[in-house]
Protein backbone atom coordinates (compact mmCIF):
# COMPACT_ATOMS: atom_id res chain seq x y z
CA UNK A 1 0.00 0.00 0.00
CA UNK A 2 2.58 2.28 1.05
CA UNK A 3 4.64 1.66 -2.04
CA UNK A 4 1.79 1.84 -4.20
CA UNK A 5 1.34 5.62 -2.38
CA UNK A 6 5.17 6.22 -2.50
CA UNK A 7 4.90 5.74 -6.57
CA UNK A 8 2.06 8.48 -6.80
CA UNK A 9 3.60 11.16 -4.17
CA UNK A 10 6.76 10.91 -6.01
CA UNK A 11 4.86 12.07 -9.67
CA UNK A 12 5.62 15.55 -9.07
CA UNK A 13 7.67 17.07 -5.75
CA UNK A 14 5.16 18.53 -3.03
CA UNK A 15 2.12 18.11 -5.64
CA UNK A 16 -0.31 14.97 -4.93
CA UNK A 17 -3.39 14.17 -6.68
CA UNK A 18 -6.38 14.96 -4.80
CA UNK A 19 -9.20 12.68 -4.33
CA UNK A 20 -6.92 10.13 -3.38
CA UNK A 21 -6.22 7.92 -0.19
CA UNK A 22 -2.76 7.77 0.47
CA UNK A 23 -1.35 6.21 3.74
CA UNK A 24 -4.59 5.98 4.93
CA UNK A 25 -5.72 9.54 4.68
CA UNK A 26 -7.60 11.40 1.68
CA UNK A 27 -5.90 14.33 -0.31
CA UNK A 28 -8.69 16.76 -0.06
CA UNK A 29 -6.79 19.96 -1.20
CA UNK A 30 -3.64 20.05 -3.55
CA UNK A 31 -0.54 22.12 -2.52
CA UNK A 32 -1.98 24.27 -5.73
CA UNK A 33 -5.24 24.81 -4.01
CA UNK A 34 -4.37 25.58 -0.55
CA UNK A 35 -1.51 28.16 -2.13
CA UNK A 36 -4.24 30.03 -3.73
CA UNK A 37 -6.66 29.90 -1.01
CA UNK A 38 -4.03 31.16 1.53
CA UNK A 39 -3.35 33.96 -1.48
CA UNK A 40 -6.41 35.06 -0.93
CA UNK A 41 -6.92 34.76 2.85
CA UNK A 42 -4.00 37.21 3.22
CA UNK A 43 -5.32 39.30 1.02
CA UNK A 44 -9.08 39.74 2.37
CA UNK A 45 -7.24 40.40 5.62
CA UNK A 46 -5.26 43.09 4.13
CA UNK A 47 -8.12 44.32 2.04
CA UNK A 48 -10.64 44.28 5.19
CA UNK A 49 -8.34 45.34 7.51
CA UNK A 50 -7.78 48.45 5.39
CA UNK A 51 -10.91 49.18 4.19
CA UNK A 52 -12.56 49.02 7.80
CA UNK A 53 -9.92 51.75 8.83
CA UNK A 54 -12.03 53.97 6.43
CA UNK A 55 -14.72 52.58 6.92
CA UNK A 56 -15.15 53.55 10.78
CA UNK A 57 -13.74 56.03 13.20
CA UNK A 58 -13.31 53.32 15.86
CA UNK A 59 -10.97 51.23 13.82
CA UNK A 60 -9.37 54.01 12.47
CA UNK A 61 -6.36 52.67 14.10
CA UNK A 62 -5.75 49.07 11.73
CA UNK A 63 -4.03 51.89 9.01
CA UNK A 64 -0.75 51.71 11.41
CA UNK A 65 -0.18 48.54 9.56
CA UNK A 66 -0.76 49.84 6.39
CA UNK A 67 1.84 53.43 7.02
CA UNK A 68 -0.82 55.68 7.81
CA UNK A 69 -3.99 57.06 6.69
CA UNK A 70 -3.12 58.23 3.20
CA UNK A 71 -0.76 55.00 2.38
CA UNK A 72 -4.15 53.09 3.59
CA UNK A 73 -6.17 54.76 0.94
CA UNK A 74 -3.22 54.36 -1.55
CA UNK A 75 -2.94 50.13 -1.17
CA UNK A 76 -6.78 49.61 -0.16
CA UNK A 77 -7.85 49.41 -3.97
CA UNK A 78 -4.60 47.75 -4.88
CA UNK A 79 -5.32 44.76 -2.08
CA UNK A 80 -8.76 44.55 -3.25
CA UNK A 81 -8.17 43.98 -6.96
CA UNK A 82 -5.27 41.55 -6.32
CA UNK A 83 -7.83 39.79 -4.10
CA UNK A 84 -10.09 39.56 -6.82
CA UNK A 85 -7.73 38.26 -9.42
CA UNK A 86 -6.52 35.49 -6.84
CA UNK A 87 -10.27 34.78 -5.99
CA UNK A 88 -10.89 34.43 -9.59
CA UNK A 89 -7.73 31.68 -9.27
CA UNK A 90 -9.38 29.79 -6.80
CA UNK A 91 -13.26 29.85 -8.08
CA UNK A 92 -12.04 28.13 -11.40
CA UNK A 93 -10.42 25.41 -9.34
CA UNK A 94 -13.42 24.66 -7.37
CA UNK A 95 -16.65 26.00 -9.31
CA UNK A 96 -17.45 22.09 -10.58
CA UNK A 97 -17.91 21.12 -6.71
CA UNK A 98 -20.09 24.20 -5.93
CA UNK A 99 -23.20 23.70 -7.90
CA UNK A 100 -26.18 23.49 -6.25
CA UNK A 101 -28.62 20.46 -5.96
CA UNK A 102 -31.47 20.31 -4.54
CA UNK A 103 -30.16 18.00 -1.47
CA UNK A 104 -27.97 20.93 -0.90
CA UNK A 105 -30.97 23.49 -0.09
CA UNK A 106 -32.64 20.90 2.08
CA UNK A 107 -29.22 20.50 4.15
CA UNK A 108 -30.11 24.29 4.56
CA UNK A 109 -33.11 24.36 5.14
CA UNK A 110 -31.88 21.52 8.48
CA UNK A 111 -29.55 24.19 9.54
CA UNK A 112 -30.51 23.53 13.23
CA UNK A 113 -29.06 20.12 12.82
CA UNK A 114 -25.83 21.84 11.14
CA UNK A 115 -25.63 24.06 13.93
CA UNK A 116 -26.30 21.08 16.71
CA UNK A 117 -23.55 19.10 15.33
CA UNK A 118 -26.70 16.55 14.29
CA UNK A 119 -25.19 15.36 11.23
CA UNK A 120 -27.01 12.22 10.73
CA UNK A 121 -29.96 13.57 10.12
CA UNK A 122 -29.18 15.82 7.59
CA UNK A 123 -28.82 14.43 3.48
CA UNK A 124 -25.46 13.04 2.76
CA UNK A 125 -23.15 15.89 1.44
CA UNK A 126 -20.66 15.59 -1.46
CA UNK A 127 -17.11 17.52 -1.90
CA UNK A 128 -18.70 20.77 -0.57
CA UNK A 129 -21.84 20.96 1.71
CA UNK A 130 -24.52 23.66 1.53
CA UNK A 131 -23.40 26.07 3.40
CA UNK A 132 -19.67 25.94 1.95
CA UNK A 133 -22.04 26.33 -1.70
CA UNK A 134 -23.62 29.17 -0.07
CA UNK A 135 -20.75 30.82 0.93
CA UNK A 136 -18.89 30.46 -2.66
CA UNK A 137 -21.68 32.36 -4.30
CA UNK A 138 -21.88 35.05 -1.20
CA UNK A 139 -18.19 35.48 -2.15
CA UNK A 140 -18.75 35.67 -5.94
CA UNK A 141 -21.56 38.68 -5.86
CA UNK A 142 -19.86 40.47 -3.19
CA UNK A 143 -16.78 40.40 -5.19
CA UNK A 144 -18.45 41.52 -8.04
CA UNK A 145 -20.21 44.30 -6.05
CA UNK A 146 -17.10 45.43 -4.53
CA UNK A 147 -14.94 45.93 -7.54
CA UNK A 148 -17.35 47.38 -9.30
CA UNK A 149 -18.22 49.82 -7.19
CA UNK A 150 -14.74 50.43 -5.93
CA UNK A 151 -13.46 51.00 -9.00
CA UNK A 152 -16.16 54.06 -9.73
CA UNK A 153 -14.66 55.57 -6.20
CA UNK A 154 -10.64 54.54 -6.89
CA UNK A 155 -8.63 58.02 -6.52
CA UNK A 156 -6.80 59.59 -8.46
CA UNK A 157 -7.42 57.04 -11.80
CA UNK A 158 -11.30 56.45 -11.93
CA UNK A 159 -13.47 58.66 -9.35
CA UNK A 160 -12.89 61.45 -11.95
CA UNK A 161 -14.99 59.85 -14.73
CA UNK A 162 -18.08 59.02 -12.58
CA UNK A 163 -20.72 62.17 -11.56
CA UNK A 164 -20.99 62.35 -7.48
CA UNK A 165 -24.55 60.64 -7.38
CA UNK A 166 -22.81 57.89 -8.63
CA UNK A 167 -20.15 58.04 -6.58
CA UNK A 168 -22.41 58.20 -3.37
CA UNK A 169 -24.24 55.15 -4.25
CA UNK A 170 -20.92 53.21 -5.66
CA UNK A 171 -19.56 54.17 -1.50
CA UNK A 172 -22.73 52.88 -0.17
CA UNK A 173 -22.62 49.26 -2.36
CA UNK A 174 -19.02 48.57 -0.80
CA UNK A 175 -19.55 49.39 1.96
CA UNK A 176 -22.30 46.80 1.86
CA UNK A 177 -20.79 44.33 0.08
CA UNK A 178 -17.93 44.64 2.72
CA UNK A 179 -20.40 44.35 5.23
CA UNK A 180 -21.41 41.04 3.63
CA UNK A 181 -18.11 39.49 2.52
CA UNK A 182 -16.93 39.96 5.96
CA UNK A 183 -19.50 38.22 8.00
CA UNK A 184 -19.62 35.93 4.80
CA UNK A 185 -16.06 34.95 6.28
CA UNK A 186 -16.21 35.23 9.93
CA UNK A 187 -18.87 32.45 9.39
CA UNK A 188 -16.34 30.85 6.90
CA UNK A 189 -13.37 31.14 9.93
CA UNK A 190 -15.20 30.08 12.82
CA UNK A 191 -16.58 26.71 10.50
CA UNK A 192 -13.47 26.33 9.91
CA UNK A 193 -12.66 26.25 13.80
CA UNK A 194 -15.35 24.59 14.92
CA UNK A 195 -15.46 21.01 12.33
CA UNK A 196 -12.17 19.37 13.62
CA UNK A 197 -9.84 18.79 10.87
CA UNK A 198 -10.86 21.44 8.35
CA UNK A 199 -7.57 23.47 8.81
CA UNK A 200 -5.41 20.54 8.31
CA UNK A 201 -7.68 20.18 5.08
CA UNK A 202 -6.50 23.72 4.30
CA UNK A 203 -2.78 23.29 5.18
CA UNK A 204 -1.56 19.97 4.95
CA UNK A 205 -4.06 18.98 2.39
CA UNK A 206 -5.09 15.91 3.93
CA UNK A 207 -8.14 14.70 5.94
CA UNK A 208 -8.78 11.61 7.66
CA UNK A 209 -11.49 8.67 6.47
CA UNK A 210 -13.66 9.07 9.22
CA UNK A 211 -13.31 12.88 8.61
CA UNK A 212 -14.68 12.50 5.08
CA UNK A 213 -17.41 9.55 6.17
CA UNK A 214 -18.76 12.02 8.64
CA UNK A 215 -18.90 15.37 6.93
CA UNK A 216 -18.85 14.48 3.10
CA UNK A 217 -20.27 11.09 3.06
CA UNK A 218 -21.08 11.17 -0.91
CA UNK A 219 -17.71 12.66 -1.70
CA UNK A 220 -15.97 9.78 0.34
CA UNK A 221 -17.91 7.23 -1.73
CA UNK A 222 -16.90 8.42 -4.45
CA UNK A 223 -13.61 9.03 -3.30
CA UNK A 224 -13.60 5.22 -2.39
CA UNK A 225 -15.00 3.58 -5.04
CA UNK A 226 -13.55 5.86 -7.75
CA UNK A 227 -17.26 6.50 -9.15
CA UNK A 228 -19.24 9.31 -8.71
CA UNK A 229 -22.06 8.23 -6.44
CA UNK A 230 -24.39 10.39 -8.48
CA UNK A 231 -23.26 12.35 -11.60
CA UNK A 232 -23.72 15.52 -11.46
CA UNK A 233 -25.09 15.86 -7.52
CA UNK A 234 -21.81 17.18 -5.98
CA UNK B 1 -4.02 72.83 14.28
CA UNK B 2 -5.10 76.10 15.44
CA UNK B 3 -6.93 74.89 18.67
CA UNK B 4 -6.28 77.76 20.31
CA UNK B 5 -6.78 80.88 18.22
CA UNK B 6 -10.56 79.18 16.95
CA UNK B 7 -12.40 76.66 19.33
CA UNK B 8 -13.68 73.21 16.91
CA UNK B 9 -16.29 72.22 18.20
CA UNK B 10 -16.62 69.33 15.54
CA UNK B 11 -13.72 67.10 14.20
CA UNK B 12 -14.35 64.76 11.63
CA UNK B 13 -13.92 60.50 12.26
CA UNK B 14 -13.69 61.61 16.08
CA UNK B 15 -15.95 60.65 18.60
CA UNK B 16 -15.16 61.81 21.76
CA UNK B 17 -15.56 65.62 21.77
CA UNK B 18 -13.18 68.24 21.12
CA UNK B 19 -11.73 70.26 23.99
CA UNK B 20 -14.39 72.59 25.10
CA UNK B 21 -14.69 73.87 28.28
CA UNK B 22 -13.63 77.31 27.54
CA UNK B 23 -16.57 79.54 26.12
CA UNK B 24 -16.69 80.30 22.50
CA UNK B 25 -15.26 83.39 22.33
CA UNK B 26 -15.92 84.07 18.60
CA UNK B 27 -19.64 84.13 17.81
CA UNK B 28 -20.88 82.28 14.63
CA UNK B 29 -20.09 84.58 11.21
CA UNK B 30 -21.02 84.81 7.98
CA UNK B 31 -19.97 86.36 4.61
CA UNK B 32 -23.07 87.60 2.53
CA UNK B 33 -22.58 87.61 -1.04
CA UNK B 34 -24.98 89.79 -2.94
CA UNK B 35 -25.73 88.75 -6.57
CA UNK B 36 -27.69 92.01 -7.39
CA UNK B 37 -24.45 94.24 -6.71
CA UNK B 38 -21.80 91.81 -8.14
CA UNK B 39 -20.30 93.03 -11.76
CA UNK B 40 -18.19 89.71 -12.16
CA UNK B 41 -14.73 91.88 -11.77
CA UNK B 42 -13.01 88.73 -9.99
CA UNK B 43 -10.96 90.86 -7.82
CA UNK B 44 -12.48 88.01 -4.85
CA UNK B 45 -10.83 85.29 -7.63
CA UNK B 46 -7.31 87.37 -7.04
CA UNK B 47 -7.37 88.53 -3.80
CA UNK B 48 -8.18 84.97 -2.66
CA UNK B 49 -4.97 83.77 -4.96
CA UNK B 50 -3.10 86.57 -3.15
CA UNK B 51 -4.28 85.48 -0.07
CA UNK B 52 -3.63 81.74 -0.31
CA UNK B 53 -0.75 82.15 -2.49
CA UNK B 54 -2.78 79.92 -5.00
CA UNK B 55 -1.67 80.47 -8.53
CA UNK B 56 -3.94 78.48 -10.85
CA UNK B 57 -2.26 77.24 -14.32
CA UNK B 58 -3.42 79.08 -17.39
CA UNK B 59 -6.55 77.40 -18.77
CA UNK B 60 -8.34 77.66 -21.91
CA UNK B 61 -10.84 79.60 -22.83
CA UNK B 62 -13.74 77.74 -23.59
CA UNK B 63 -15.67 80.19 -24.94
CA UNK B 64 -17.53 81.80 -21.78
CA UNK B 65 -16.30 84.33 -18.65
CA UNK B 66 -16.00 81.74 -16.38
CA UNK B 67 -12.07 81.68 -15.66
CA UNK B 68 -11.27 78.87 -14.76
CA UNK B 69 -14.29 76.80 -16.15
CA UNK B 70 -14.81 75.28 -12.76
CA UNK B 71 -13.36 75.26 -8.91
CA UNK B 72 -9.96 73.49 -8.60
CA UNK B 73 -7.17 72.66 -5.75
CA UNK B 74 -5.72 76.16 -6.48
CA UNK B 75 -9.13 78.12 -7.24
CA UNK B 76 -11.42 78.12 -3.92
CA UNK B 77 -13.29 80.47 -5.66
CA UNK B 78 -15.07 80.99 -9.53
CA UNK B 79 -17.80 83.82 -10.40
CA UNK B 80 -19.94 81.03 -12.14
CA UNK B 81 -22.32 83.35 -15.28
CA UNK B 82 -25.37 83.01 -16.51
CA UNK B 83 -27.69 84.25 -19.17
CA UNK B 84 -31.17 84.30 -18.19
CA UNK B 85 -33.79 85.57 -20.19
CA UNK B 86 -36.76 87.23 -17.93
CA UNK B 87 -40.27 86.27 -19.08
CA UNK B 88 -40.34 89.94 -20.20
CA UNK B 89 -37.83 89.01 -22.96
CA UNK B 90 -35.30 90.95 -21.21
CA UNK B 91 -31.42 89.67 -20.67
CA UNK B 92 -30.45 89.42 -17.31
CA UNK B 93 -26.78 88.38 -16.68
CA UNK B 94 -26.84 86.41 -13.32
CA UNK B 95 -23.42 86.25 -11.52
CA UNK B 96 -22.55 84.01 -8.46
CA UNK B 97 -18.99 83.76 -6.78
CA UNK B 98 -18.81 79.91 -6.28
CA UNK B 99 -16.93 78.39 -3.27
CA UNK B 100 -17.61 76.82 -0.14
CA UNK B 101 -20.59 77.73 1.94
CA UNK B 102 -19.48 76.60 5.31
CA UNK B 103 -22.52 74.82 6.27
CA UNK B 104 -23.87 74.30 9.60
CA UNK B 105 -24.42 70.79 9.14
CA UNK B 106 -20.82 69.92 6.63
CA UNK B 107 -22.05 66.90 4.45
CA UNK B 108 -17.94 66.96 3.67
CA UNK B 109 -17.28 66.31 8.04
CA UNK B 110 -19.57 63.92 7.67
CA UNK B 111 -18.38 61.67 4.97
CA UNK B 112 -14.57 62.34 5.96
CA UNK B 113 -12.59 58.88 7.81
CA UNK B 114 -9.71 60.53 8.42
CA UNK B 115 -10.02 61.88 12.48
CA UNK B 116 -9.52 65.91 12.34
CA UNK B 117 -8.97 65.96 8.23
CA UNK B 118 -12.21 68.14 8.95
CA UNK B 119 -13.21 70.69 11.62
CA UNK B 120 -15.45 72.95 12.16
CA UNK B 121 -14.76 76.28 13.96
CA UNK B 122 -17.27 77.79 16.68
CA UNK B 123 -17.69 80.72 14.57
CA UNK B 124 -18.84 78.07 11.76
CA UNK B 125 -16.26 77.95 9.55
CA UNK B 126 -15.64 74.27 7.88
CA UNK B 127 -12.14 74.24 6.93
CA UNK B 128 -9.97 70.97 5.84
CA UNK B 129 -6.51 70.36 8.24
CA UNK B 130 -4.78 68.81 5.15
CA UNK B 131 -1.75 67.25 7.22
CA UNK B 132 -4.72 64.82 8.11
CA UNK B 133 -6.02 64.17 4.67
CA UNK B 134 -5.59 60.57 3.37
CA UNK B 135 -6.76 61.82 -0.40
CA UNK B 136 -9.96 59.14 -0.42
CA UNK B 137 -12.06 62.24 -1.78
CA UNK B 138 -15.64 60.92 0.99
CA UNK B 139 -15.67 64.71 1.10
CA UNK B 140 -16.39 65.02 -2.78
CA UNK B 141 -19.35 62.95 -2.01
CA UNK B 142 -20.50 64.25 1.09
CA UNK B 143 -20.74 67.90 -0.33
CA UNK B 144 -23.88 68.74 -1.51
CA UNK B 145 -22.72 71.95 -3.35
CA UNK B 146 -19.56 70.39 -5.12
CA UNK B 147 -16.83 72.11 -3.91
CA UNK B 148 -13.85 70.42 -2.17
CA UNK B 149 -11.05 69.49 -4.96
CA UNK B 150 -8.49 66.91 -5.13
CA UNK B 151 -5.33 68.31 -5.85
CA UNK B 152 -3.50 65.79 -8.62
CA UNK B 153 -0.17 67.33 -6.70
CA UNK B 154 -0.33 66.24 -3.44
CA UNK B 155 -3.41 63.83 -3.65
CA UNK B 156 -5.44 65.96 -0.62
CA UNK B 157 -8.70 67.77 -0.31
CA UNK B 158 -8.46 71.75 -0.44
CA UNK B 159 -11.33 74.44 -0.85
CA UNK B 160 -11.79 77.97 0.59
CA UNK B 161 -11.34 78.40 4.40
CA UNK B 162 -12.94 81.15 4.69
CA UNK B 163 -9.84 82.78 5.51
CA UNK B 164 -10.00 81.21 8.90
CA UNK B 165 -6.58 82.52 9.24
CA UNK B 166 -7.63 86.00 8.94
CA UNK B 167 -10.86 85.93 10.59
CA UNK B 168 -9.11 84.36 13.93
CA UNK B 169 -7.41 87.51 14.40
CA UNK B 170 -9.91 90.02 13.58
CA UNK B 171 -9.39 90.39 10.05
CA UNK B 172 -12.26 89.60 7.54
CA UNK B 173 -11.74 87.40 4.60
CA UNK B 174 -9.45 88.53 1.87
CA UNK B 175 -12.27 88.64 -0.90
CA UNK B 176 -14.54 91.13 1.34
CA UNK B 177 -11.73 93.42 1.81
CA UNK B 178 -11.07 93.42 -2.51
CA UNK B 179 -14.90 93.59 -3.53
CA UNK B 180 -14.66 96.97 -4.88
CA UNK B 181 -18.86 96.98 -5.12
CA UNK B 182 -19.65 96.00 -1.73
CA UNK B 183 -21.49 93.12 -2.83
CA UNK B 184 -19.34 90.75 -0.57
CA UNK B 185 -19.21 91.76 3.02
CA UNK B 186 -18.42 89.58 6.37
CA UNK B 187 -19.45 89.75 9.97
CA UNK B 188 -21.54 88.36 12.31
CA UNK B 189 -24.27 85.91 10.99
CA UNK B 190 -27.06 87.98 13.00
CA UNK B 191 -25.63 90.95 11.81
CA UNK B 192 -25.23 89.47 8.32
CA UNK B 193 -28.82 87.96 8.43
CA UNK B 194 -30.01 91.40 9.03
CA UNK B 195 -27.87 93.29 6.33
CA UNK B 196 -29.54 91.12 4.20
CA UNK B 197 -33.27 91.63 4.98
CA UNK B 198 -32.23 95.74 4.06
CA UNK B 199 -31.35 94.50 0.53
CA UNK B 200 -33.88 92.19 -0.05
CA UNK B 201 -36.21 94.95 1.00
CA UNK B 202 -34.58 97.41 -1.41
CA UNK B 203 -34.94 94.97 -4.17
CA UNK B 204 -38.36 94.36 -3.66
CA UNK B 205 -39.04 97.92 -4.13
CA UNK B 206 -36.98 97.77 -7.58
CA UNK B 207 -39.39 95.29 -8.65
CA UNK B 208 -37.23 92.12 -7.62
CA UNK B 209 -40.73 90.73 -6.04
CA UNK B 210 -38.94 87.38 -4.98
CA UNK B 211 -35.72 88.67 -3.94
CA UNK B 212 -34.40 86.24 -0.88
CA UNK B 213 -31.85 85.65 1.35
CA UNK B 214 -30.24 81.95 0.73
CA UNK B 215 -29.45 80.26 3.37
CA UNK B 216 -30.57 76.65 3.44
CA UNK B 217 -31.74 75.29 6.72
CA UNK B 218 -31.61 71.64 4.66
CA UNK B 219 -27.39 72.00 5.62
CA UNK B 220 -28.98 73.98 9.21
CA UNK B 221 -27.96 77.07 7.37
CA UNK B 222 -24.77 78.57 5.96
CA UNK B 223 -21.94 80.81 6.83
CA UNK B 224 -21.71 81.58 3.15
CA UNK B 225 -25.23 83.25 2.40
CA UNK B 226 -26.55 84.73 -0.93
CA UNK B 227 -29.29 87.39 -1.60
CA UNK B 228 -30.12 86.31 -4.90
CA UNK B 229 -32.95 88.88 -6.72
CA UNK B 230 -35.07 85.85 -8.12
CA UNK B 231 -34.91 83.64 -4.25
CA UNK B 232 -38.03 81.35 -5.43
CA UNK B 233 -35.41 79.93 -8.50
CA UNK B 234 -31.84 79.91 -6.88
CA UNK B 235 -30.89 77.23 -10.14
CA UNK B 236 -30.84 80.36 -12.48
CA UNK B 237 -27.77 81.10 -10.80
CA UNK B 238 -25.68 78.39 -12.42
CA UNK B 239 -27.57 75.48 -10.64
CA UNK B 240 -27.64 76.75 -6.99
CA UNK B 241 -29.15 73.80 -5.53
CA UNK B 242 -32.94 74.75 -4.14
CA UNK B 243 -32.92 72.57 -1.20
CA UNK B 244 -29.71 71.29 -0.33
CA UNK B 245 -29.02 68.53 2.08
CA UNK B 246 -26.51 66.24 3.03
CA UNK B 247 -27.58 63.36 0.32
CA UNK B 248 -29.79 60.13 2.05
CA UNK B 249 -26.82 57.82 0.48
CA UNK B 250 -24.51 59.67 2.41
CA UNK B 251 -26.35 59.56 5.25
CA UNK B 252 -27.00 55.95 5.35
CA UNK B 253 -23.42 54.89 4.75
CA UNK B 254 -22.30 57.39 6.86
CA UNK B 255 -24.83 57.60 9.91
CA UNK B 256 -26.37 53.81 11.02
CA UNK B 257 -24.78 51.78 8.37
CA UNK B 258 -21.40 52.20 10.32
CA UNK B 259 -21.88 51.57 14.20
CA UNK B 260 -24.59 48.97 12.58
CA UNK B 261 -21.72 47.35 10.50
CA UNK B 262 -19.22 47.41 12.95
CA UNK B 263 -21.64 45.97 15.84
CA UNK B 264 -23.04 43.00 13.48
CA UNK B 265 -19.26 41.73 12.48
CA UNK B 266 -18.30 41.76 16.24
CA UNK B 267 -21.61 40.47 16.90
CA UNK B 268 -21.06 37.43 14.53
CA UNK B 269 -17.61 36.64 16.19
CA UNK B 270 -19.10 36.07 19.12
CA UNK B 271 -21.87 34.18 18.15
CA UNK B 272 -19.12 32.09 16.92
CA UNK B 273 -17.71 31.93 20.34
CA UNK B 274 -20.68 31.38 22.23
CA UNK B 275 -21.74 28.12 19.74
CA UNK B 276 -18.37 26.54 20.41
CA UNK B 277 -18.81 27.06 24.16
CA UNK B 278 -22.53 26.03 24.06
CA UNK B 279 -22.38 22.79 20.98
CA UNK B 280 -18.47 22.77 21.16
CA UNK B 281 -16.44 21.53 18.26
CA UNK B 282 -17.74 19.15 15.70
CA UNK B 283 -15.11 16.12 15.70
CA UNK B 284 -14.42 12.93 13.89
CA UNK B 285 -14.25 10.40 16.77
CA UNK B 286 -12.88 6.62 16.40
CA UNK B 287 -16.38 5.93 15.81
CA UNK B 288 -16.62 8.01 12.91
CA UNK B 289 -13.12 5.94 11.26
CA UNK B 290 -14.10 2.58 12.05
CA UNK B 291 -17.48 3.20 9.85
CA UNK B 292 -15.50 4.94 6.97
CA UNK B 293 -13.00 1.76 7.66
CA UNK B 294 -15.86 -0.80 7.53
CA UNK B 295 -17.60 0.82 4.42
CA UNK B 296 -14.44 1.22 2.16
CA UNK B 297 -14.15 -2.81 3.35
CA UNK B 298 -17.52 -3.21 1.90
CA UNK B 299 -16.13 -1.30 -1.27
CA UNK B 300 -13.82 -3.75 -1.77
CA UNK B 301 -15.58 -7.11 -1.39
CA UNK B 302 -17.96 -5.51 -3.53
CA UNK B 303 -16.52 -4.46 -6.60
CA UNK B 304 -13.63 -7.55 -6.06
CA UNK B 305 -11.06 -5.42 -6.34
CA UNK B 306 -8.18 -3.82 -3.75
CA UNK B 307 -8.46 -0.48 -3.19
CA UNK B 308 -9.51 0.70 -6.17
CA UNK B 309 -8.33 4.81 -6.05
CA UNK B 310 -4.58 3.81 -4.92
CA UNK B 311 -4.30 1.41 -8.05
CA UNK B 312 -6.07 4.12 -10.79
CA UNK B 313 -3.08 5.98 -12.25
CA UNK B 314 -2.68 9.05 -11.63
CA UNK B 315 -3.98 11.57 -13.32
CA UNK B 316 -5.99 14.91 -13.49
CA UNK B 317 -8.52 15.49 -11.21
CA UNK B 318 -11.46 13.58 -10.83
CA UNK B 319 -13.97 16.28 -11.73
CA UNK B 320 -17.28 15.25 -13.33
Amino acid sequence: MSTQAGRIETTRVGERPRDRVIDGAIVRYTAGERITHWIVALAFILAALSGLAMFHRAVFWFSVFFGGGPWTRVLHPFIGLFMVLAFVLLALLVQSDNRMSAADWRWLRQWRDVLGNREERLPEVGRYNGGQKLLFFVQILCLVGLLVSGIIFWRPYFAIYFSIPVIRIAALVHAICAFVLIIAVIVHIYAGIWVRGSVRAMTRGLVSPGWAWKHHRAWFREVTNGTSPRPGAH
Amino acid sequence: MPLQSLDIVRRSATTQPPPGVRAAASPSVAKLIDTSKCIGCKACQVACMEWNDLRDGIGTNVGVYDNPPDLTDQSWTVMRFSEYENPSGNLEWLIRKDGCMHCQDPGCLKACPAPGAIVQYANGIVDFQEENCIGCGYCIAGCPFNIPRISRRDHKAYKCTLCSDRVAVGLEPACIKACPTGALVFGTKEDMIQHAAERVQDLKSRGFEQAALYDPQGVEGTHVMYVLHHGDQPELYSDLPKDPRISPTVRLWKGIAKPIGLALMGFAALTGFLHYVRVGPNETTERDEEAAAEARKRTEEQTKRPAPPETRPPGPGKQS
